[in-house]
């Protein structure tokens, strides 16, 4: 392995490190928002400082191998893409520690009712798919289970435009507990960021594996 | 003007287009060193030619101002052209030829004259008597070089007294001195120490606006930072000719990527 090689390999390890302890924190994130469990949600916002502290480390290390190798190629779109997954992963950090947030601000539970009409398991469960998807892609150098995550995120906007409408029903029935059912509406639009996010890493896996820029082209 | 115009080559096609070699094949005796090369090369830009040792990307370069004919058992096939000319029809004198094709080497070779001497012997081979053209010329091409603030006040010492840097670019004032339309470097720099070299590949972006530069370079960094187009080489064929940026960021060949990123072999 060159020296260059053996640099790249460094980062690579460090964000599958991040990758793996942000998807750690999400998991954490929906056991807390479930049970209504404080001492997980404090733990998600523990975790979080570890990621930044990986964010720091990921940007040096891509910054002092641009500077002394000057990659180019490959190993130019592996750098790039790289500087753009750690800023995707830091903000799902941030997301989920929002969510552990409103977790202890919670007084008492949400209704199981209201939590399986608005599917949160379900949205959950698919981010989880999602990372194990880019995490296998980026580990891999394997662009088609990428692609995966671009369904995924279409179904979690889906989920999330039918929430706003099931959250204002709910409301409207339980006066007394309107700040408490609005926050739901706040998780949910975490979530569907946090598909945005993990539809953006894939974008980047595939220009870093294939040199194919797709970001925008839905838009277009 | 009293100094017939060197161009006489050139100038009729009106295509973008000024250097092309079409199928064109070179053997070393037996051993055949370019293989059916195809590539086009416009007017006012700066190629770079890449590939290992041994490739071939010298040799090609070398066919621009025929070079290769000095090499005994040299043998050429398909067609080079300059300007839609092909130069090795025998219409075409190789004196003529040079006057429209210069060439800057590895290693600087100043002649062992002074240092306007050194500018003008293109001019005064090529028969100018105009001594005023001719000192105009040498000021001009010395500009150009970015030589002439460091020299303005010496151009009568040896030009064996300048640095490795400054001789090289002197060189540059010398190939560029009789006006040609292509500038032919191999491998210019890599004698150089940093400075120098960084004022060399400044030279190149300036000189694309008159000339068209054909460059061999090992340094990678130096293809993709002077050149609008790279192409490389890999044993006598060319594997990819495209915009460096290309080149350098989404190479279309895996060959290109693994010589690029150093993982070749």
């Amino acid at each position: 392995m060159t020296h260059l090689e053996s640099e790249i390999n460094k980062i690579r390890q460090a964000a599958l490190e991040m990758m793996n302890m942000v998807r750690n924190q999400m998991r954490k994130c929906k056991e807390a928002l479930m049970t209504g469990n404080k001492e997980l949600a404090l733990d998600v916002m523990h975790q979080e400082k570890r990621v930044n502290g990986y964010e720091l480390m990921i940007d040096n290390d891509c910054e002092n191998l641009i500077a002394c190798f000057s990659p180019v190629a490959i190993d130019l779109r592996f750098v790039l893409a790289t500087l753009k997954i750690n800023y995707h992963l830091e903000r799902i950090g941030d997301n989920a520690d929002g969510m552990a947030r409103n977790v202890l601000d919670l007084e008492d539970a949400w209704s199981e009712e209201l939590l399986m009409q608005l599917q949160l398991v379900e949205v959950f469960d698919m981010v989880d798919e999602m990372m194990n998807d880019v995490i296998t892609s980026f580990e891999n150098e394997d662009s088609s289970q990428a692609r995966s995550v671009f369904e995924k995120d279409k179904q979690i906007d889906l989920i999330t435009d039918n929430a706003l409408k099931i959250i204002a029903e709910y409301i409207r029935k339980d006066q007394d507990n309107v700040e408490k059912n609005l926050l739901l509406l706040l998780i949910h639009r975490k979530l569907e960021r946090i598909g945005d996010l993990m539809k953006n890493i894939s974008e980047e896996i595939i220009f870093f594996l294939e040199a194919k820029v797709l970001k925008h082209l839905s838009k277009n | 003007m009293t100094y017939d115009s060197p161009h006489s080559i050139i100038g009729n096609s009106h295509s973008d287009v000024l250097l092309k070699s079409v199928g064109t094949h070179l053997y070393y005796g037996d051993v055949h060193a370019l293989k059916g090369i195809d590539m086009s090369i416009n007017t006012n830009t700066v190629t770079a030619l890449i590939g290992p040792s041994g490739c071939g990307k010298s040799t090609y370069l070398r066919l621009f101002n025929r070079m290769n004919d000095l090499i005994p058992n040299v043998r050429i096939e398909g067609e080079i052209l300059l300007d839609n000319v092909d130069i090795y029809s025998k219409q075409i004198p190789v004196e003529e030829l040079r006057k429209n094709v210069g060439m800057v080497f590895q290693k600087p070779n100043p002649f062992p004259k002074s240092i306007y001497e050194n500018v003008a012997y293109g001019m005064r081979v090529n028969g100018v008597k105009d001594k005023t053209y001719i000192e105009e010329r040498v000021v001009t091409s010395l500009k150009q070089a970015t030589l002439w603030e460091e020299v303005k006040d010496k151009l009568k010492k040896s030009a064996l007294e300048l640095s490795g840097g400054q001789q090289q670019r002197l060189c540059i004032a010398r190939a560029i001195a009789v006006e040609p339309s292509v500038l032919l470097m191999d491998e210019p720099t890599s004698a150089l120490d940093p400075i120098s070299n960084s004022k060399i590949e400044e030279l190149i972006f300036q000189l694309k606006k008159e000339f068209t530069i054909v460059i061999v370079t090992h340094n990678m960094q130096q293809a993709s930072r002077v050149s609008d187009k790279t192409a490389f080489f890999y044993l006598g064929e060319l594997v990819e000719y495209d915009d460096t940026q290309n080149i350098f960021t989404k190479p279309k060949e895996i060959r290109t990527q693994n010589y690029i990123t150093g993982r070749f072999g």
